[in-house]
């Protein structure tokens, strides 16, 4: 029970923490073509998330490994039946990976062009597709008790489902912006800022929608009302949201930036808390649904598992924090490497 | 369309391609790691502009690596939902494991290699350079753990319907899987150092850049003369293994049809699975099969015939395979025994440089050749005498997995057309000029 239930959080914490890092490479890579106005911004942007982004991507990795490894059926069943809309983001991020690397190597326009649309569909695609995926998680997919899906793809795009698409997109670039504050300079900057002012409205408008149709579209608010502390994470999130704009209006862009990762991980858990014990509900049959209890791993593998990330996770994360570190400072024209 | 053969095709296409890229990143990566700390330790500027070069090269091929294995990281769940669910206790936890102690570092410190040349001293950059190769190949030992367990499992009672984990030290000391990383970290150093050796050929036949090219082929010459017994030996090893733990793989790679004592090795053939017999044979040694399999020229090895036709591999494929492996096997051996005699007199000697520049392909053929070799032989099972490949995928309609099969074609194809065309370019542009 404890050891699930464990299991239960610190997977949601994975995804979490994968929303909040690849996050911000996600939302530069979706303003991309809007604020990259020139070859010198362009680079600047993609320099601003190169040392960085595939870190981050490792925790999506991280975060599907360890559904496979503490949760082998939801890993199974969730994976297959979401195949399409999962396929369609793993080909973004190939595209968008290669084209970081590819993009420099050739000096002429047209083959620029090739890879900066590969970066702004590569960025945009997966941020909008896992805000789509995880809203219709938290509303249950239409599975049976044998794995197979009920169902077709527009099944998917239903306005709860787009709602929720919008919303991570639409933080996504927010945090971008915010990033983009912080690591760059002049003219760039400015319209970076400028832009995070403005995306931070349409955020909370979002926000607040999304917050009033989970009430109607998921049964998300159970948990809710039967402990009501939880509650605790809408008010941090939304705290955290409002953080955004008081902090970017007294130009403290780290701070701006730390806020909207806050919202993210909220917003995230707001779901998780709500989902719990189930890690993947089905719409179809209320006994298909796959909970922690039902679909975990043995008690042996759960141990094995937790010792080893109770070892490595917090290595990982104090040296990502000292490669962010090492790159805090503002990108500038001469240590353009791309 | 049938599901379970799509994606078997698909997961084919997508770990074959992964490994066109892996193979280099693995052995390069030790390589450059060794320039950098020369230039660290002497301050040698020449080993630094060979470290920016092999760099460079290095780079893209692995950007294509990276993308090509987020993929398969998820195609378990997505294609073989039914396999993951029955072995997921035991073979998700070592995928996991790989993620959190191998790519994090990877990934995490490559980027502070690219961008951090001012930013860290030499030596601490050498350093970063170092951990990469370390993360990289620690990687490969985990997802060959993994694999080990299909071919060959252990640790693990059926319980609740499923495989799940008895023993986690019985895993990772697999026999198997050991076998297959003594034998996979040396093919990859191999291909590593045939590739350095081969773009060092181009530049050293054009006589230009001596200096660099010079040192870079010497230094791998070293790495490939090594590494080119280790992998013949470690493939014997492996091969007596397989002979006793997979006796129908062992059948197939020799196309051995009878059970029979003294069993030849037969050089060439053309199995033919229906017949259940070879259509033609060429040069039979007796006794050999018997040696190899079991070191004694007198010993049983079992034949085709003894297993139902439905527990027998693809044989053509497994067989020949086998052949090209192993016959490019022998061929890297003579191809750096002879780069050791001509060491000093390089540029001396065009036609082995032109030799090695057109050898830059074969170490990749044998490492496909090996997986090929590794995979079929195992079917028709995924998870050795456990689990059917029939019974283990998703419970999905055949056409997404038709779609998404064209989809990896094209874009893995482009993919690495532009890949190898921007290695190409970069290898034959030569290093930058030396910084004032
Ligand atoms: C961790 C596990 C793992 C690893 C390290 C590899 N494979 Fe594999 N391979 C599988 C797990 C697997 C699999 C999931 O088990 C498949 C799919 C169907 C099957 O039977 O095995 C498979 C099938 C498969 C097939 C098709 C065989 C058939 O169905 O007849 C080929 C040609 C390869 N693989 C090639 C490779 C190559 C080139 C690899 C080098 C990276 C490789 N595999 C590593
Ligand atoms: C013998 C087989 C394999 C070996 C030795 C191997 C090794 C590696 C190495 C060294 C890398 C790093 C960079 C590069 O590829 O150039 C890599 C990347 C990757 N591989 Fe493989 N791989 C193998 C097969 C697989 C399989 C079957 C999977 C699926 C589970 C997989 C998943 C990944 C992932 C997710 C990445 C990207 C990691 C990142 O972002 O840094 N690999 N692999
Ligand atoms: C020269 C003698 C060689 C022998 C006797 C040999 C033997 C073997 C055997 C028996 C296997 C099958 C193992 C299985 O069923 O899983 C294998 C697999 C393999 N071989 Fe070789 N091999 C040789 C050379 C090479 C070379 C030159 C390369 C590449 C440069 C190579 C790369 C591989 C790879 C990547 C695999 C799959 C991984 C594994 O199962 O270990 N081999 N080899």
């Amino acid at each position: 029970m404890i050891l699930q239930t464990t299991w239960f959080f610190l997977w949601g914490l994975l995804w979490a923490i994968f929303f909040m890092t690849d996050g911000f490479d996600f939302g530069v890579g979706t303003l991309y073509p809007f604020l990259g106005k020139t070859d010198t911004d362009r680079r600047m942007m993609i320099n601003s998330v190169g040392p960085l982004w595939d870190g981050n991507e490792v925790w999506l990795i991280t975060a599907g490994g360890v559904t496979f490894a503490a949760f082998p059926k939801v890993y199974a069943v969730m994976f297959s039946t979401l195949y399409t809309p999962l396929l369609l983001i793993l080909f973004a991020l190939i595209l968008r990976g290669v084209a970081f690397e590819f993009r420099g190597q050739i000096d002429s326009p047209g083959w620029k062009r090739i890879w900066d649309a590969c970066i702004f569909v590569g960025s945009a695609t997966p941020g909008l597709l896992f805000g789509v995926a995880f809203a219709n998680i938290f509303r249950g997919i239409p599975f049976d008790s044998q794995g197979i899906y009920h169902g077709n793809l527009l099944m998917l795009l239903n306005p709860y489902g787009l709602l929720g698409g919008a919303l991570f997109l639409v933080l996504f670039m927010v945090h971008g912006a915010n990033w983009l504050a912080i690591r760059t300079s002049g003219d760039l900057h400015d319209r970076a800022v400028a832009t995070a002012h403005k995306l931070w409205i349409a955020l909370v408008a979002l926000a607040v929608l999304f917050l009033g149709a989970s009430f109607f579209a998921t049964s998300l608010y159970d948990n809710y009302f039967k402990y009501p502390a939880l509650f605790l994470i809408i008010l941090v999130t939304v705290a955290a949201l409002l953080g955004i704009k008081y902090f970017l209006t007294r130009q403290h862009y780290f701070k701006a930036w730390f806020s909207s990762a806050v919202t993210i991980v909220g917003a995230t858990f707001f779901g998780i808390a709500g989902l719990f014990p189930a890690l993947y509900p089905s719409l179809k049959e209320s006994g298909a649904t796959l909970t922690a209890f039902n679909a975990s791993s043995s008690p042996l593998t759960l141990k094995i598992m937790l010792t080893v990330t109770v070892i490595f996770l917090p290595l990982v994360i104090a040296y990502q924090i000292w490669a962010y570190n090492l790159f805090k400072g503002k990108v500038t024209e001469d240590d353009l490497e791309y | 369309m049938d599901p379970v053969f799509l994606s078997r095709l698909q997961f084919a296409v997508a770990t074959m391609f992964h490994f066109l890229f892996v193979p280099l990143t693995l052995g390069l990566s030790i390589i450059i790691a060794y320039m950098e700390t020369q230039y660290a330790r002497t301050g040698d500027k020449t080993y630094l502009r060979m470290t920016k070069f092999w760099g460079k090269l290095f780079l893209i091929n692995f950007a294509v690596g990276v993308v090509t294995g987020i993929t398969l990281e998820f195609q378990f769940g997505t294609n073989w939902s039914r396999y993951s669910e029955y072995v997921g206790d035991v073979f998700g936890s070592l995928l996991a494991i790989e993620a959190t102690v191998a790519f994090f570092l990877e990934s995490t410190f490559i980027g502070i290699w690219i961008f951090g040349w001012k930013k860290l001293s030499p030596k601490a950059h050498a350093g970063v350079m170092w951990l990469v190769a370390i993360a990289g190949n620690f990687s490969a030992l985990w997802i060959l753990t993994a694999n080990g367990f299909m071919q060959h499992p252990v640790g693990y009672t059926i319980r609740n319907n499923r495989a799940e984990m008895t023993d986690f030290t019985e895993l990772i000391f697999n026999k198997f899987s050991l076998l297959e990383i003594l034998h996979m970290i040396p093919s990859a150093c191999l291909l590593g150092a045939f590739f350095v050796m081969g773009i060092s050929a181009y530049h050293l036949l054009k006589k230009q850049h001596l200096e660099i090219f010079n040192r870079s082929f010497r230094i791998a010459l070293v790495f490939g003369l090594v590494s080119s017994f280790a992998v013949a030996f470690t493939g014997d090893l492996h091969g007596i293994h397989v002979a006793e733990v997979q006796p129908a793989k062992l059948a197939a790679m020799e196309a051995h049809w009878e059970t029979q004592t003294k069993a030849p090795i037969i050089l060439f053939a053309w199995p033919d699975q229906e017949a259940e017999k070879n259509l033609w044979e060429f040069g039979s040694l007796p006794g050999l099969l018997s040696f190899l399999g079991f070191h004694d020229f007198n010993a049983t090895v079992q034949g085709l015939n003894d297993f139902p036709k439905e527990d027998r591999p693809p044989v053509l494929l497994t067989f020949i395979g086998f052949r090209i492996m192993v016959g490019l096997g022998t061929l890297f051996i003579l191809l750096t025994l002879i780069g050791l005699f001509k060491r000093n007199r390089l540029v001396d000697s065009p036609g082995y440089l032109k030799t090695m520049l057109w050898a830059i392909p074969l170490p990749y053929i044998a490492i496909e050749m090996g997986w090929m070799v590794a995979e079929v032989g195992r079917q028709p099972w995924i998870v050795y005498g456990l689990m059917r490949t029939s019974e283990a995928a998703s419970p999905i309609a055949g056409y997404q997995v038709m779609i998404s099969l064209i989809a990896f074609i094209v874009v893995y194809g482009l993919l690495g057309a532009v890949g190898f065309f921007l290695m190409a370019k970069n290898a034959i542009k030569g290093p930058k000029p030396e910084e004032a």
